[in-house]
């Protein structure tokens, strides 16, 4: 057994949605999805019984591209994050209709294959592919199946679509560069390659641009508010919950390991960046009126942490980071699905239009309230863990890149807490609001479980990633 | 069985809080509060047997439960430690915690919610247990940001009000600014010593040969920080009379018994590592008086009865924090516990007058009620008594010792913390004779309803006055039971109990006079002259500033909350859209350039021609020139 299982099993289902039709196309895609979810716990468990499950096969001879899919520590845990979060994000959309939703759900399972592929390859190339491949779903799901007025939303998408196109443009000019000294693009070749400082201070900052804009790490983020706001819930969630991961974890397996000389040089200026975006992100999240895009930038916010994590270079900030990356992709993705939850009885994302919430739907309310703790990173929750480490990899760099990385759990509290208080807090609300109903709880109560558990206990995690890492760090420092 | 009786003590809360949540609106109310009070007496049963036995063995009991969080150099265990000192806060927490939570099921009666104050009350305990009982700074720092939480959840209680829901919000978000500091103190310390656990860091302290006095100074700086957060130390002590916001048995358990006092015990549980910090030390002195005194002077003039409680409470936790500065540890914690006896009594008094009134807070609209509430008054009155330092009430004793030690340490600090004392006799006897004596002063409707509130409200007062008047007799000035509990905890020998002299004599007489001469003056304006505080529009003066807190919110609102909103609006406003521009920009440049390059697709051959000869002969001479 091997993974590419996975990716079949995805592609296979997604046409298989698209030809099931539109009535059975949600419920043929969820099948599809927990049966991927299957295949990588089955994966993990035959990494873990010392199995060898990566995939070789040459594919085009002149230039050398070969079919390379490599799974470790690292890459399973974002497989696992790929394929528990792909099912729950289809489940989570059961409440609403979509139009044309056999190609709607093909796409989700074709983006989920594209993500897989990126966080396996492990040569140049397919890596390359894989990642624009995802870029595909994304920009129709939301062009098409979007909210809004149709001009602006295009207008937004669109410069999505090329902004991060033209990042990642960048990143293959670096690859084929990489191939020139290397003679391959086999990821164990190009960590041998030797490249001059200068070199790699070109190279490092083309993979930067694909990755700050994909990640994203300010002034880079100017398209993420507008794309979060406009694209359907269930894409939302797709870009934050996984997708933006792809660019962290290019970072950790591609850029540093490439570029270690001029990896150590930037760093400082690199972790300033994400704890800019830290601060930053938390200040514009605090006077938002619409609760998806004040979503977005305190997802901008957390980002910066990770990013300004996996910059430290030690092993603290590198374990951090991937815990935050898990953790955060399912408390956003569970933010996002209380945004519309909301939305669905409501029909509206203005936050001065909501409030008065809580009087009327206790269960819903005890619920949110539990995401935005675990947003803001209260201990016994997940994302706890990811952030005390990776503040703790800050300290260890400078005391005050702890302290201003540390503004967040005062920052978050306070635009979190307010945005709770002003959507579900006060006089009862004039408009009756449902509360939750059996598959919304289900949804929430999973990821909240998920929240609880890696929070108390997060070391088979760290058992999984920390071997991974560790090699990552060695080939960094050249430590054999 | 050590390991088994300890989940016990710790899960029988949170399993009360989970059955509350799922169950307690189809149990009824009655039935959620009874299950809410037995677990936490359940708990207090605990902690009994194991004071008992840690009176036996003296030995402190480590349990590890799993492995919590790893960093390159430190793992953290879920664990417990169960010594002299978390023993000691466990009794009192779930002690008062079980009485308070039986006086909550009459006086929260009439809420629909009822069950889910009771689930708040009990996942507070849960928390509470948790800081006090974890094994090191990082399960403390579970319970610590737990127990902001549920201070944060019954503030807000009324979820109806926003004014009350800002007053949560205010204290959540203040309760991290100190958060972030206890954390830089976690990380300072871990990376130093390679251990969060207690018991590791001090016998590595204890061996160390060589420690870093500069950066343990900081962390140390840092720690005191958090203290300051959750204790309500200036600057960080605003949040604590809006949290009275919360009903008033959340006052008395949350707000001034127990949660407040989780910096002091923070800083007690680490006295090894204050005691190699003295400048620390010294600013944590200075802190505490000038909060006592500052907390004192707005008590004065407050005309909110819980307000006056509210300010009372910050300025005892000062008089603790002057002990911790001193290093004299074990008076800052019977300091503790007797505050805890006499100020929930006093809490869940005023919260017997204001049932009894229908929700009135205002001391200017009460008077007389003794006559009616015969129980509430005596009990009330004995706690006044205790907190203004008479003898031989508990307070006499406890704060005492405190002015003894400043006096020995530092007379102006001692003066500052004297004089926060006679204040504190002031508004005390002030508040007790506008409230009891006299006439009534409210609405005809309100005095043909006045009552003594029932028995399961009377009856934690009784227990609470009794501890109230009692107290003290846990530490003697010249035999103290306590000094001798807490020896093993402390690396020095503690303090050596004063030599009872000339000077002690003249101190505790000195204190006990201010204590009088405050009660007297009190006597003669409230009673004598029969005055009642003015209205709010006819303050004027120096009460006008006193009766505003100096104007410290306004100030806090100007610097940093108005300036960090209008920021957010700026960069939302100018910044994001500027950014946005230059992107847009970046796709206008290659519109622009396309739309140029055009033009040269003019379709001409001649014009194609003769660029085509240009482009060669420029080759060409390029070739020629290279050679």
């Amino acid at each position: 057994m091997n993974v590419s299982l996975l990716l079949i099993i995805l592609l296979v289902g997604a046409f298989a949605t698209y030809f099931a039709g539109d009535k059975l196309a949600s419920k043929v895609a969820l099948l599809f999805s927990l049966v991927a979810l299957g295949i990588s716990i089955a994966l993990l468990n035959a990494y873990n019984s010392g199995e060898n499950i990566s995939f070789f096969k040459f594919w085009i001879n002149k230039p050398v591209v070969s079919f390379s899919l490599t799974a470790d520590g690292l890459s399973l845990i974002m497989l696992l994050l790929t394929s528990s979060l792909t099912p729950l994000i289809i489940y989570s959309s059961f409440g609403n209709e979509y139009k044309n939703a056999k190609s709607f759900y093909a796409l989700i399972l074709f983006m989920s294959f594209a993500m897989t592929g990126t966080f396996l390859a492990s040569d140049g190339l397919l890596y390359y592919i894989f990642w624009e491949l995802a870029l595909i779903p994304i920009y129709f799901i939301a062009l098409i199946w979007g909210n809004g007025d149709v001009e602006e939303r295009k207008k937004a998408v669109v410069k999505f679509f090329i902004y991060t196109l033209a990042g990642s443009l960048f990143m293959l000019i670096a690859f084929v560069y990489l191939y020139q000294k290397a003679g391959s693009f086999l990821l164990q070749d190009l960590y041998q390659a030797e490249l001059s400082q200068m070199e790699q201070f070109w190279i490092f900052w083309a993979f930067f641009l694909a990755y700050a804009i994909k990640i994203p790490i300010i002034p880079f983020h100017t398209w993420q508010a507008k794309v979060y706001q406009k694209a359907p819930t269930v894409g939302t969630m797709l870009l934050s919950g996984i997708m933006l991961k792809m660019g962290l974890y290019s970072v950790l397996r591609w850029q540093l390991p490439i570029t270690p000389i001029a990896s150590k040089t930037y760093l400082p200026i690199l972790i300033g960046l994400g704890i800019a975006g830290v601060i930053y992100g938390s200040i514009v999240a605090l006077r938002q009126k619409d609760l998806k895009k004040l979503l977005a930038y305190s997802s901008l916010a957390h980002v910066g942490l990770i990013a300004a994590g996996c910059y430290t270079l030690n092993i603290d900030g590198l374990r951090g980071a991937v815990l935050q990356m898990i953790s955060h992709g399912f408390v956003v993705v569970g933010l996002f699905f209380a945004a519309e939850i909301i939305y669905r009885r409501f029909d509206t994302r203005v936050i001065a239009e909501m409030g008065g919430i809580r009087s009327q739907a206790p269960k819903f309310a005890s619920l949110f309230m539990i995401l935005v703790l675990a947003s803001v990173a209260l201990p016994t929750t997940f994302n706890f863990v990811g952030e005390f480490t990776v503040l703790y990899s800050l300290y260890q760099i400078n005391v005050w890149f702890a302290v201003l990385g540390g503004t967040t759990i005062i920052l978050g509290a306070y635009y979190m807490l307010k945005m709770y208080q002003q959507v579900m807090l006060g006089e009862t609300n004039t408009k009756v609001f449902a509360d939750v109903t059996f598959h919304e709880t289900f949804v929430l109560v999973i990821i909240i479980a998920v929240i609880f558990f890696f929070g108390m206990y997060p070391r088979p995690i760290n058992e999984l990633i920390t071997p991974s890492l560790d090699q990552i760090l060695r080939t960094l420092y050249k430590i054999q | 069985m050590n390991t088994n009786l300890a989940l016990l003590l710790l899960l029988a809360p949170f399993l009360g809080f989970l059955f509350n949540i799922f169950f307690g609106k189809k149990i009824g109310k009655s039935a959620s509060g009874i299950i809410g009070t037995l677990t936490v007496a359940v708990s207090f049963v605990a902690t009994l047997v194991f004071f008992l036995q840690i009176n036996e063995t003296k030995e402190a009991v480590q349990i590890d439960l799993f492995n919590w969080i790893r960093t390159h150099n430190f793992r953290v265990n879920f664990g417990f430690l169960l010594d002299q000192l978390s023993i000691l806060w466990l009794l009192f927490v779930t002690g008062i915690g079980s009485l308070i939570h039986l006086y909550s099921i009459s006086y929260m009666h009439d809420d629909e919610n009822m069950h889910k104050f009771f689930a708040y009350l009990n996942l507070f305990i849960f928390f509470m247990i948790t800081l006090v009982i974890g094994s090191n700074l990082l399960v403390l720092f579970i319970g610590w940001e737990g127990v902001g939480l549920c201070s944060y959840l019954l503030i807000g209680f009324w979820h109806k009000n926003q004014e009350y829901n800002d007053a949560a919000k205010k204290a959540f978000i203040m309760n991290r600014i100190g958060d972030l500091g206890l954390l830089i103190g976690i990380f300072i310390i871990g990376s130093l010593f390679s251990t969060l656990d207690y018991t590791t860091l001090k016998t590595a302290i204890a061996t160390s040969g060589n420690l870093d006095i500069t950066m343990i100074s900081i962390a140390a700086f840092a720690l005191f920080i958090g203290a300051c957060g959750k204790s309500a130390q200036i600057p960080l002590y605003t949040w604590l009379p809006d949290a009275m916001a919360g009903p008033t048995p959340v006052s008395a358990l949350i707000h001034a018994a127990t949660m407040v006092t989780a910096g002091i015990f923070m800083i007690t549980r680490l006295n090894y590592v204050f005691d190699l910090a003295p400048e620390v030390q010294n600013i944590i002195a200075i802190v505490g008086a000038v909060t006592s005194l500052v907390a004192a002077t707005i008590a004065l003039v407050q005309t909110d009865i819980k307000k006056v409680l509210a300010y009372s409470t910050v300025s005892q936790l000062g008089l603790m924090f002057l002990a911790l500065g001193f290093g004299a540890y074990e008076i800052a914690v019977f300091h503790v516990i007797t505050h805890a006896f006499f100020k929930a009594c006093l809490f869940l008094g005023s919260g017997s007058v204001i049932h009894a009134l229908h929700g009135e807070q205002d001391m200017r609209r009460m008077g007389g009620l003794k006559k009616v509430m015969g129980i509430t008054f005596i009990t009330f009155l004995l706690s006044s008594l205790a907190i203004s330092g008479i003898p031989p009430f508990s307070g006499f004793f406890s704060k005492d010792e405190i002015l003894m030690t400043a006096y020995h340490n530092n007379i102006a600090l001692w003066v500052i913390a004297s004089l926060a004392s006679l204040m504190t006799a002031f508004y005390m006897f002030r508040l007790l004779y506008l409230t009891f004596f006299k006439e009534f002063r409210g609405t005809e409707h309100q005095k043909s309803h006045l009552h003594e509130s029932p028995g399961l409200i009377t009856f934690p007062l009784i227990v609470l006055a009794i501890l109230a008047t009692i107290g003290g007799l846990i530490s003697l000035p010249t035999n103290s039971w306590l000094n001798g509990y807490l020896a093993p905890l402390f690396s020095k020998e503690a303090h050596e109990a004063h030599h009872f002299g000339t000077t002690e004599y003249a101190l505790m007489a000195v204190a006990v006079l201010g204590g009088i001469i405050g009660i007297t003056i009190a006597f003669v304006k409230y009673i004598k002259q029969n005055q009642v505080p003015a209205e709010d529009a006819e303050i004027t003066g120096f009460s006008k500033v006193l009766y505003n807190k100096y104007y410290v919110d306004e100030i806090y609102n100007v610097i940093f909350v108005n300036s960090i909103n209008s920021l957010s609006g700026f960069f939302r406003d100018y910044i994001e859209t500027s950014l946005s521009a230059v992107v847009f920009g970046l796709g206008k440049v290659t519109n622009e350039l396309s739309y140029q390059g055009k033009k040269l697709q003019t379709g001409s051959i001649g014009f194609y021609l003769f660029v085509f000869v240009l482009g060669l002969s420029a080759i060409l001479t390029y070739l020629f020139l290279a050679q």
